[in-house]
């Protein structure tokens, strides 16, 4: 399908939307009724038609907007994207990585043009057409990494691979859910993981870290991750704290159903082919709380996820001071049916909300 | 979190392919050339990383690890050279008897476990024997980027000194060959002095040697993480055993000279497993119950797991007694 790219902001007025396509294939991330941490992993190879798992790097109707956001965000603080000098081989390969791939998942909207190093690459929606030369940085107007992120919906991590350790080496980091590329840099997986709650006790870490370590070339892998979001803001880091964090006290009763947003990333992990490092690339998601409840299912879950999670992770996750305001508004669309596992939101089959 | 659950091909993805060129170099050591049956390119890979080779032989699928020593831009051909090993398990002796130009194979995408540290300002490369193999695609890697290297080379004889003339021809300065018959031996504690700082070390040949360059390089002041590795086990022959697959409710014997690993595959039950050879962690099984005495042989699990009784890597390690495992 060709998509329409709306035109939305993500901040000051907020004028993002998803459109009914969108809340249909919006990544819904709880299979069942409560939550807790797991190496929750699978193949990152397709997935149902139409649906965020479809493709290696999903496109969808905010691409062209995110790209707009990503651009103010970096011009008013340029150290959301950095990459350590031994990273600029990985930077390379991930360009080779999105530009291969959007290409031949999306040939009406990318196309590339390899003449052994001499490449051309089209990107319609944003409007560039650039040739250079494959492996020489002096032919891009950014680094390798830098080029090729700013025309990608999603945060990127591209990890360096030493001593059976991956280390937080380079990033293109914008929208992310409340961590700082500038503090991270550098860090080693357990270091920068330190801040969370419950999942060291339980050997999480050690777990994804092996798993990570062994993902392969042309095998990558995904899994969700999800927290709670104040109105549809790209741009939740610690550098800007203080312009988010207040936000999350203007919520009421009657505007909870828009403002609140489920969050939920896509996070994938590839291989990088000649510098042997990993991407792991986090594409959010966001999703109001009166879009999700239009799925019966969703709403009944929604509730009871919410309401049954453990202390430490509303904490961890900021949204303990608002749970009991979540809670009033969710249970109006829990009427407490059984719901059917997996994470579809099975709209023709479940039955509507009973009032 | 269920969105499509794939289930994981054991040993990764494979791509067929057909054997192009059989190049024999001297007495032992043969090179093999790849191109892919379907006309495409290879994926890029970096210097260090193996492939694992599928052997149909009989009603025996042996798989066996090489290096990939092609230049790692040639995305048209993969080379791997083997020596022939008379008193190996079979894989070395199947290659040189049995596979000639224009034989269908299949062998898996790229893997690494020996890769170049990419911040280290000088790279020295100590081969012996076919140990040369991993760094002629490190060599022509560095070599694209100006990168500043010197190899260091044991060999037997001259007439044994796998790649000795390209090298030799090609990179005139950099590289330094060691003849054992001429009473020639690579002086490592010298070499190991003075290096600028943010200089890495890198081994590949027979144990012996692997250790020696550990040990002096730790004797010499080096930080182990400076100092790079890659040692593939062998699957050693011992005693038979039996093991009970819980998972897959079968019984099965593993032979005197098979691994536990492809007795799992010989009965028909699919075992994950990437470099077969301890090192990469992808076999690792659950022990249920075990009545008898482990015989650990991988680089993977540390020593409280060895000693913890619950887990095994099926690719190089044995039992004594009888075994259940969570497969």
């Amino acid at each position: 399908m060709t998509i329409q790219f709306n035109d939305e902001t993500f901040r000051d007025d907020y004028s993002f939307r998803n459109s009914d396509w969108a809340i249909k294939r919006f990544p819904f991330p709880f299979h069942e009724d409560s939550y807790m941490y797991a190496v929750n992993m699978e193949q990152h190879r397709g997935g149902p038609e139409g649906s965020v798992y479809e493709k290696r790097f999903d496109v969808d109707e905010h691409y062209v907007s995110e790209m707009r956001d990503r651009a103010m965000v970096l011009a008013d603080d340029p150290l959301r994207c950095q990459s350590l000098p031994h990273m600029t081989l990985a930077g390379w390969d991930l360009l080779e990585l999105i530009m291969v791939s959007k290409s031949e998942d999306y040939p009406d909207l990318f196309e590339l043009h390899r003449d052994g190093n001499q490449w051309r690459w089209i990107n319609k929606p944003l409007g560039i057409d650039d040739s250079f030369t494959f492996l020489d940085e002096t032919t891009l107007p950014y680094g390798p990494m830098e080029y090729i992120t700013r025309q990608t919906q999603g945060d990127f991590c591209v990890l360096d691979q030493r001593d059976d350790m991956l280390w937080m080496d380079a990033g293109m980091v914008t929208t992310q859910a409340d961590w700082s590329l500038d503090f991270d840099i550098g860090m080693n997986f357990f270091e920068w993981h330190a801040p969370v709650p419950l999942a060291h006790e339980k050997g999480i870490f050690v777990r994804a870290l092996k798993f990570l370590l062994n993902i392969q070339q042309g095998a990558p892998a995904r899994r969700l991750n999800w927290t709670m979001t104040v109105n549809p803001l790209l741009d939740t880091s610690p550098e800007n704290y203080h312009k988010w964090g207040i936000q999350k006290t203007t919520l009421t009763p009657e505007n909870i159903g828009s403002k609140q947003h489920l969050r939920v990333e896509l996070q994938t992990f590839f291989r990088l082919p000649r510098s042997n490092a990993l991407v792991f690339p986090i594409r959010c998601y966001l999703c109001s709380f009166q879009d999700l409840m239009t799925m019966p299912k969703w709403g009944r879950r929604l509730h009871r996820v919410v309401r049954d999670l453990p202390e430490e992770l509303a904490t961890y996750k900021g949204f303990i001071d608002n749970r009991p305001m979540m809670l009033d508004y969710l249970s109006q669309f829990d009427d407490g049916q059984p719901t059917s596992p997996g994470v579809w939101p099975d709209f023709e089959t479940e039955p509507p909300l009973k009032t | 979190m269920s969105a499509a659950p794939q289930k994981a091909k054991p040993g990764g993805q494979q791509i067929p392919v057909v054997v192009s060129a059989v190049v024999p170099l001297n007495d032992l050591v043969t090179r093999f050339e790849f191109q892919r049956r379907d006309g495409g390119l290879f994926p890029p890979f970096s210097g260090g990383a193996h492939t694992v080779v599928e052997m149909k032989d009989g009603d025996l699928t042996r798989l066996n690890p090489y290096s990939l020593m092609s230049d790692p831009a040639d995305s048209s051909t993969y080379a791997i050279s083997v020596r022939r090993e008379d008193d190996g398990r079979g894989g070395s002796l199947f290659m040189h008897r049995n596979v000639t130009q224009g034989d269908e194979m299949m062998i898996s995408y790229p893997v690494n476990l020996f890769s170049l540290d990419l911040r280290a300002k000088k790279h020295m490369f100590f081969a012996g024997g076919i140990g040369i193999t991993p760094f002629m695609a490190m060599i022509a890697q560095l070599e694209q980027s100006n990168g500043n290297w010197e190899l260091h080379y044991a060999c037997r004889t001259e007439s044994l000194g796998t790649y000795v003339d390209v090298l030799s021809y090609k990179y005139p300065n950099k590289v330094h060959v060691y003849y054992d018959d001429q009473k020639q031996a690579i002086p490592l504690e010298d070499l190991l002095d003075g290096q600028p700082l943010g200089t890495n070390a890198y081994v590949c040949g027979p144990k012996g040697m692997i250790d020696w360059v550990h040990a002096t390089a730790q004797a010499a002041g080096w930080p182990d993480a400076q100092v790079h590795s890659e040692e593939f086990l062998k699957p050693e022959p011992g005693k038979e055993f039996e093991v009970r697959l819980c998972k897959s409710d079968k019984t099965i014997t593993v032979g005197e000279n098979e691994s536990l690993l492809e007795a799992i595959e010989r009965a028909g039950v699919e075992a994950p497993f990437l470099c077969r050879g301890g090192a990469c962690g992808q076999c690792e099984t659950d022990v249920v119950k075990a009545d008898g005495e482990f015989v650990h042989r991988d680089h993977w699990l540390d020593d409280e797991q060895h000693a913890s009784g619950e887990k095994i890597m099926p690719c190089v390690s044995r039992f004594l007694g009888t075994l259940e495992l969570d497969r």
